[in-house]
């Protein structure tokens, strides 16, 4: 069996301060709460949103509840985003109704897994069907394949949400934009 | 011993001032919707399970206010890890009144776990719930006082009669009641 050196991925310099911009246009669009199941790509993000008094961070125990969380702040007049990786959207399937059938913006960031280079061949399937799934549950989907691209499609997916039309918008973030070969999850 | 549960549900929302009430999908929509519709109601009409996550959002974004998730058996079990969620977050304002009649009734009334002896007291207690537990309407005024005062979590445990009462079906209408139900904050402030 093959050992592995465990890496400090918190900060990978894989990430190159992209989280940090995300992070900056959430704020700009005044992002109040931010539900999150942890993940490798998510690391930085997850680590600034705690840190930040302006946002209440939430860990779920699982990405079901993230669309209940997103409505109840919704009806609290907070805005609110969530974070998971590209197999927490299977697990969100049923719950995302309640945004559509309640017309609630919603701004979806996911890391892909399964895609490219992925050590665990296990998370080909789910990660191969997710904008699919999202697609057939009503998303409007942005895809990010470079840090360049970061900013303005966080902000343009930001401003489908929360201009009037009260979309659910979902942000691929590719897995060529994390490094996950021996790194973790 | 069980309480009857439109009676409890009628107990502690009498004189329910601000109190905001989150209601499970199913029979706990039609126990709140019989006590009268009202603008501070949010019934949930689909996503078993989800109902304790959206109190949970709620009450995190208005900590000014009182919150109730007024829900079954049937939605807590689906939910039992959003009750470790909100323990972390220990939101003062947030009470769970779970009407627990041990079988999903809006379907047909078969069995849940509670019925086996599954404990959601107790589990809502190892999520770091205060956990009070009614099978009676002896204490409903206290009960209805820690709604508006107690601090929470709360999760109150309601032992209520099987029985499958006549449906109250308020609005479906999902953008509806969310406008009006953000309007009747507004106006509150």
């Amino acid at each position: 069996m093959a050992e592995w050196q465990v890496e400090q991925h918190t900060h990978s310099a894989s990430q190159a301060g992209w989280p940090d911009r995300i992070h900056a246009v959430l704020k700009r669009h005044s992002i109040k709460q931010v539900g999150y199941v942890p993940d490798t790509g998510h690391a930085r993000l997850i680590d600034l949103c705690i840190k930040d008094k302006s946002i209440t961070d939430i860990v779920l125990s699982s990405e079901a509840e993230g669309p209940g969380l997103v409505l109840g702040a919704a009806l609290g007049g907070e805005r609110a985003a969530l974070l998971m990786q590209s197999s927490g959207v299977g697990n969100c399937v049923n719950t995302f109704s309640i945004l559509r059938n309640c017309a609630v913006p919603c701004v979806l960031l996911v890391t892909m897994r399964g895609e490219h280079a992925d050590f665990n061949s296990w998370q080909v399937p789910m990660g191969t069907i997710t904008e699919s799934v999202l697609n057939l549950c009503g998303f409007q989907i942005y895809r990010i394949d470079g840090e360049a691209e970061v900013e303005p499609t966080v902000e343009a997916a930001c401003r489908m949400a929360f201009t009037g039309g009260n979309f659910q918008v979902a942000i691929l973030l590719s897995q060529r934009m994390v490094d996950r070969n021996k790194k973790g999850h | 011993m069980t309480v009857d549960r439109r009676k409890l549900v009628a107990e502690l929302l009498e004189k329910r001032g601000g109190l905001l009430v989150i209601t499970g999908i199913g029979s706990a929509t039609y126990d709140v919707a019989a006590c009268g519709d009202d603008a501070r109601n949010f019934y949930i009409w689909s996503g078993l399970g989800c109902t304790p996550s959206v109190g949970l959002g709620l009450a995190l974004a208005r900590p000014d206010r009182r919150v109730a998730v007024i829900t079954g058996d049937g939605d807590v079990l689906m939910a039992l890890g959003s009750l470790a969620t909100i323990g972390i977050k220990q939101p003062k304002n947030l009470s769970i009144v779970c009407l627990d009649n041990g079988h999903y009734s809006a379907t047909g009334m078969q069995p849940s776990a509670t019925s086996a002896g599954i404990d959601l007291a107790a589990a809502a207690a190892a999520c770091r719930f205060r956990v009070e537990s009614v099978d009676d309407l002896s204490h409903a005024a206290e009960l209805r006082m820690l709604l508006h005062s107690g601090e929470g979590p709360l999760f109150i445990h309601a032992r209520v009669d099987a029985d499958d009462q006549k449906r109250i079906i308020p609005s479906r209408d999902g953008p509806a009641i969310k406008q009006r139900f953000m309007q009747a904050l507004w106006r509150r402030g």
